[in-house]
């Protein structure tokens, strides 16, 4: 076999070798050397994009499961492998982001042992932990049926639902606590993104952002691994998607309004820049696009979209936990490149465990052994495949 | 009973008395250099502020219900009964929320350590000078009296005397008093604490309550939303349970 030099095979390993270098410089020399972080702002890059953005885009893992096992809709199976991968791996990245951001990573067990209930952290910690096993669970049939271990697929199918609820009820709660990390920070964070509902905001923003990176994912890998686009179900996401946005963006401006801060909406600066990129990418274009017919049912319109929507909100967490905090602390954060290298490096990782899961893990219905038909699947499986297959 | 500083900026002389005590009472180097630094930092807990002929001392406020203790997972900041908010570095993880959340901006970071910790002021709590009821080190220090140490209730009275005495000494405002629902550090100024750097727009009540409002719903929720879920699971998948009886005995028609 040959090893071929690509375009992006060069910048994956150009990555690679920076953050290996970034990581040992951020082990051995510690925080102050390996980032910009300060006293005067001691929460940078690796929170607000590692940790807010990553939760965030994993949150396709909940929304698609709750749609498929609660809500019974069964012509989205088919992309329930693909987004638990995702989510999965997601929070598995998070985890050792985490690692590099903690001055005192060794000690990341400790909330297991040292409790303080009163600490939205320690709620996060805790939801952190027990949704990655769900989500590992929830994955562990796909490994088991590569291996045809069939005893332990039937043990983890019979928990499936309450897995399931389990996993909605610990997304809801900490996807909304990362909101609620910035409510005792009333005179920090400015007033665009200070809301009493700002955990209500980050809930309904992970549903949005899962859903729109479930259109995403499906249309990437359907270019990447030249499977066949499930459109149908995308013009479905679509359609939630845009329904979700609309609730978001009549909350947040209400919300604005009654803060009164729509005066300060107008008033040119720094931070009404960076409401506006987050307001037009998120919201905004989304919904106008939207009313697009051509938009709405092609493929590469509703790529567009999605593409618009994580950005968006991508925008909202960095604006949450950078832009809004620098009027406070007085000075302006630029992450060291030595930050960037740690956190493309994670991304690239990410990608890179994606691609290998895809091929050796029957991630996508079609790429599964034809022997594993054979395996003790129940109605309502069978039928789920039956239906979509139908609505082709 | 619960200790407080009360520091009045009227009698301070800018001498730095309670900066080097300060160092010396937690073992932080102290030198010429150092005592001209104007900001806090992870070897200086205290400053001492001048500005036209004006000082001003800048400290952690060891709030009477601190954001710093509240945010922290693991506990390692804690409030004592005796005043003091004080840090135990072997249980903390250095995720810094600490440092975000306090309205004052008051921990400090080592960050060209390896094996970092959170550094402030923690009202001589963590030396064991307060805890074992001696004064703090600054305020034994001060050669004025402009940095006392007491009784919290007491100083608050005898704040307020000072300033009903000579109102014209004082802008009318005991800084600590009611900010974030009180701090164990109190103040009084005869210039505008603002000038100094102390923010003017904190609220009254208690920070931690704003999450905490938040936190304590969930209890509740977690029952609640699993009943709800259960529920709409139980729902939805009931028309395929008879749809599979009625298959089976025959009785019931294909519906596609
Ligand atoms: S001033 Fe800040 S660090 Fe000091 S007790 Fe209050 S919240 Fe904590
Ligand atoms: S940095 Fe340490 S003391 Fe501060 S909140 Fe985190 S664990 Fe607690
Ligand atoms: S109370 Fe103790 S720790 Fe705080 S400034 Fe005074 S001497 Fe330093």
């Amino acid at each position: 076999m040959k090893f071929k030099l690509t375009f992006w095979r060069v910048i994956f390993i150009v990555t690679i070798l920076l953050g290996i270098y970034s990581t040992y410089v951020r082990f051995f020399h510690g925080l102050g050397a390996s980032t910009n972080l300060s006293d005067q702002f001691p929460w940078g890059v690796w929170i607000g994009f590692d940790v807010l953005c990553g939760v965030m885009l994993a949150a396709g893992g909940f929304t698609l499961t709750a749609a498929v096992h609660i809500l019974n809709i069964k012509r989205w199976k088919p992309i329930v492998r693909p987004t638990i991968l995702t989510a999965f791996l997601g929070y598995v990245l998070v985890c050792i982001a985490l690692m590099f951001d903690l001055g005192r990573p060794y000690n990341i067990w400790h909330p297991l042992i040292m409790r303080n209930p009163h600490s939205v952290m320690f709620e996060v910690a805790y939801c952190v932990m027990l949704y990655t096993t769900v989500l590992a669970l929830e994955f562990s049939p796909i490994v088991l049926e590569r291996f045809k271990l069939e005893k332990p697929i039937k043990i983890i199918r019979a928990v499936l639902i309450p897995l399931v609820i389990l996993g909605v009820i610990l997304s809801t709660l900490h996807q909304s606590s990362l909101g609620t990390l910035y409510l005792i920070m009333p005179t920090k964070l400015h007033g665009f993104w200070y809301s009493p509902l700002l955990p209500v905001f980050f809930f309904i923003s992970a549903i949005c952002v899962g859903l729109a990176m479930t259109i995403f994912e499906s249309t990437m890998s359907s270019k990447h691994f030249g499977r066949e686009l499930e459109l149908p179900i995308l013009k479905e996401l679509g359609r939630v998607l845009m329904i979700a946005l609309s609730v978001y963006g009549v909350l947040r401006l209400e919300d604005l309004y009654h803060r009164g801060m729509v005066g300060a909406m107008f008033k040119p600066g720094y931070e009404m820049y960076l409401f506006w990129v987050e307001a037009l990418l998120s919201v905004i274009l989304p919904l106008v696009f939207f009313t697009q017919k051509k938009v709405r049912t092609t493929a590469g319109g509703l790529y567009l979209v999605a593409v618009m929507v994580v950005l968006g909100f991508i925008t909202n967490r960095l604006n949450v936990s950078l832009t809004g905090m620098e009027t406070a602390a007085g000075l302006h954060y630029i992450p060291k490149w030595t930050e960037f290298a740690i956190t493309a490096t994670i991304i690239a990782a990410g990608f890179f465990l994606f691609a290998m899961a895809v091929k050796y893990l029957p991630i996508f219905p079609e790429h599964e052994p034809p022997k594993s038909e054979a395996l003790p699947t129940p109605p309502v499986f069978a039928k789920a495949t039956a239906m979509s297959h139908a609505n082709d | 009973m619960s200790k407080a500083l009360l520091y009045d900026a009227t009698l301070c002389i800018g001498c730095k008395q309670c900066e080097s005590a300060c160092a010396e009472a937690n073992q932080l180097p102290y030198d010429d250099k150092i005592a001209a630094e104007t900001q806090q930092s992870e070897k200086k807990f205290t400053v001492v502020l001048s500005k036209n002929d004006k000082f001003m001392r800048r400290l952690c406020m060891n709030c009477e219900d601190p954001a710093c203790a509240s945010v922290c997972p693991v506990a390692a900041l804690r409030k004592t009964p005796e005043g003091p908010v004080i840090y135990e570095a072997s249980r903390c993880m250095g995720c810094r929320y600490c440092m975000v959340a306090c309205p004052f901006g008051v921990p400090k970071y080592e960050w060209g350590a390896l094996n970092p910790k959170v550094q402030k002021c923690t009202m001589c709590g963590n030396n064991g000078r307060v805890l074992a009821g001696r004064p703090t080190a600054c305020s034994e220090a001060c050669p004025t009296g402009a940095t006392k140490f007491g009784e919290r209730d007491e100083l608050i009275a005898e704040a307020k005397k000072r300033i009903a005495d000579n109102p014209s000494n004082y802008v009318p405002h005991i800084y600590g008093l009611e900010e974030v629902g009180g701090t164990s550090v109190l103040l009084l100024s005869s210039v505008a604490f603002s000038d100094f750097g102390y923010p003017q727009n904190l609220p009254e009540d208690r920070l931690p309550l704003r999450t905490y409002k938040v936190l304590s719903r969930i209890p509740d929720f977690v029952p609640l939303g699993g009943i709800m879920l259960g529920g709409v699971w139980w729902i939805t998948h009931r028309r395929e349970e008879v749809a599979a009886a009625e298959g089976k005995t025959g009785a019931g028609k294909e519906h596609k």
